[in-house]
This record gives structure tokens, C-alpha cells and sequence, in this order.
């Protein structure tokens, strides 16, 4: 007990301090996860708004296709493997990255990149596919709500990857430095919180619209 | 006293975030892919009526969600000293009032609208005596 370091919210007679002289020092980064964890939640109430919209716009279809004349269950099942092929080995990097293996956390990144790409490669196939077909987002209100909702996830997986890139080459120019383990555990929570998004899109856009 | 200086020592220990294990990680991707594929199943299927088929598949959805939630975000109430595990329950708040408060509303707003030559509305017109 009288080893522990003084309390610094307290003063020397134990009552509370209100404002500190001197702010409690934080080791850079420390906060890091927490910061990363609150732009998350934001990130999540934005796609709440996009499924909101989805949710309301999703049966006004103005004369135009539907979900069941669109969508390609087939196509939307190999999508979603690949998303969640993508998750399992970016846990196999972090995994790697623990065990201070730089060539393996680079290899499995490089795959996590490439099941990536081939997600993206499919949804900007079936766009491009919808809208050689006429059902554009200018289409109905249906069709707008849906591009902006599987669309502003795409653009999340297009800046994941960008990212994933970029710190492939970080880690292979530092090595698995302090820095670099915390730009890892960032973009692991931000990879697998897209494929949290990714449930919601498959469920209740696809599956759901198959249903109607 | 103690009680504070607990709470700001954990605070400083909890950095080392925990990363999981090859197990965790391999039993969170055996549970996801079962949880996607009898979803799809179930609708490519159609072997359930469509509504039944909707209940569940919402369910799996939910589920999944928390997997992805344990094994892969490594989400638990005590990173952080509970605050990420605060933010979240907050965001789960917010996100409910944002779907069903929408949904509410515009539902009645579309129940309640005047009939404005729309498609939609030439049918109901026509169902009026």
C-alpha cells in the first residue's frame, strides 16, 4: 500500500481534484482502440440511416424491376464467401502478427486483399449487370436506396483495401513495430466490422427482397 | 481511494488487446458459414413459407451478428474498462430508435397520403365505392 503511486484526481488530504494541474500522462497510442472503436459506432449509425432508407423506400418501385427480377441469389452467396473468406485470414494475419512473423503477416494480408478484390470485382460486375439491364439508381426509389446502401459499403471495402495495401508496404518497410501492430488491430476491427455490415446487407436486402 | 486508483491502473493495463487464438477464430468461421448457408438455403430453397422463412432468417442474421461480434471483433464488457462495450450498447440504442422510428413514421405517412394519380392509387381509387 504505500508503495502505490499517489492518485492523481485526488490531492494530498484525499479529497477529489476537479481540475488537474497536470493532465495523467498517456503512452502515445494508448487511446488509440478506443478512438478507432467510437469512429465505428459512427460509421455504424450512418449505415443504420442507409438501411432506414432502404427499409422505408424498399417497396416503391415506381412500374419498374423488383428484387426477385434483379438479383442473383448464386452471385450474392459467392460474394458473401468471399467477404467472409477475407475475414478469417485477416485473423490469420493478426494471429501471425502476434508471433512477430512479418512474411506471414504480409502473405495473409496479400490474401485477405485478393478474397477483397474478388468481392469488389463481383459487386461492380452486378452493378454494371443492373444497369445495362436499365435499373439504374435514377430507376425508382427502390433502386436509388439500394446503390446507396450496397454502394457506400462497397466504397468502405474499396478504402479497406486501399488501406491494406498501404500498410503491406508499412509493414514490410518497418517491420512489426509498436505502430505498426496498432495500424494492424485497427484495420482488423475495421475489416471485420464491414462484414458485420455486410450480414445486415445480405439479409435484409437480398434474402429479404427474394422473399417479397 | 482504492477503488479510483484500481479503475485508472486498469485503464493503463488494458492495452494489450486481445488478439484471440487459432481456435477462437476457426470455431467464430465454422459457426458463420452455418449461419449464412441455411439462410440461403432456406430461401434458394423455398421450402418454408415466405414468412416463416423471413422470421428465421432475421434470427440467423442476429446471431451472426453477435459471433462476428465475440470471435472476430473480440468485443467483451471489460476491454477498455467497459467503454467500448459503453459506446456500443449506446450505438444498438440509437440504432433501433433510427430503423423503427423511420419506419413508424413513414409507414403512416404513406398510409396517410392523398391519393395523387400515382399507380398505386389508381388501384385503390378504384376499390372505393
Amino acid at each position: 500500500m504505500a508503495t502505490q503511486a499517489p492518485n492523481p484526481y485526488l490531492d494530498a488530504h484525499g479529497a477529489p481534484l476537479y481540475h488537474l494541474a497536470e493532465e495523467p500522462h498517456h503512452p502515445e497510442g494508448s487511446s488509440t482502440s478506443l478512438g478507432f472503436w467510437m469512429y465505428l459506432m459512427s460509421d455504424c449509425l450512418i449505415f443504420a440511416c442507409l438501411f432506414a432508407t432502404y427499409a422505408v423506400l424498399s417497396g416503391s418501385f415506381a412500374a419498374g424491376p423488383g428484387p426477385r427480377d434483379l438479383f442473383d441469389l448464386n452471385l450474392v452467396a459467392i460474394n458473401t464467401a468471399m467477404l467472409l473468406f477475407s475475414s478469417i485470414t485477416y485473423g490469420f494475419a493478426m494471429l501471425a502478427s502476434a508471433k512477430g512473423r512479418g512474411g506471414a503477416t504480409i502473405g495473409w494480408l496479400g490474401v485477405t486483399g485478393l478474397f477483397g478484390a474478388a468481392f469488389l470485382g463481383i459487386e461492380l460486375y452486378e452493378f454494371a449487370h443492373l444497369i445495362h439491364e436499365g435499373a439504374t439508381p435514377m430507376r425508382s426509389g427502390f433502386l436509388s436506396a439500394f446503390f446507396a446502401l450496397v454502394g457506400t459499403h462497397g466504397l468502405h471495402v474499396t478504402f479497406g483495401l486501399i488501406w491494406l495495401i498501404v500498410l503491406m508496404v508499412q509493414v514490410g518497410m518497418k517491420g512489426l513495430i509498436p505502430a505498426n501492430m496498432r495500424r494492424l488491430m485497427c484495420l482488423s476491427m475495421f475489416w471485420h466490422f464491414l462484414d458485420v455490415i455486410w450480414i445486415g446487407v445480405f439479409t435484409f436486402v437480398y434474402l429479404m427482397g427474394m422473399l417479397r | 481511494m482504492s477503488a479510483h486508483q484500481d479503475t485508472y491502473a486498469e485503464h493503463h493495463h488494458d492495452e494489450t488487446h486481445d488478439h484471440g487464438s487459432y481456435g477462437s477464430y476457426m470455431i467464430g468461421f465454422a459457426l458463420s458459414v452455418i449461419l449464412t448457408a441455411i439462410p440461403f438455403w432456406l430461401v434458394m430453397s423455398e421450402v418454408l413459407a415466405p414468412r416463416t422463412t423471413g422470421f428465421i432468417i432475421v434470427g440467423f442474421a442476429a446471431v451472426q451478428i453477435v459471433v462476428h461480434m465475440i470471435f472476430f471483433l473480440h468485443m467483451n464488457t471489460r476491454s477498455e474498462g467497459g467503454w467500448t462495450f459503453m459506446a456500443l450498447i449506446f450505438t444498438l440504442v440509437l440504432v433501433v430508435i433510427t430503423l423503427a422510428g423511420s419506419m413508424w413514421v413513414m409507414h403512416h405517412l404513406n398510409t396517410n397520403m392523398m391519393p395523387h394519380g400515382d399507380a398505386g392509387m389508381v388501384h385503390d381509387m378504384s376499390q372505393m365505392p
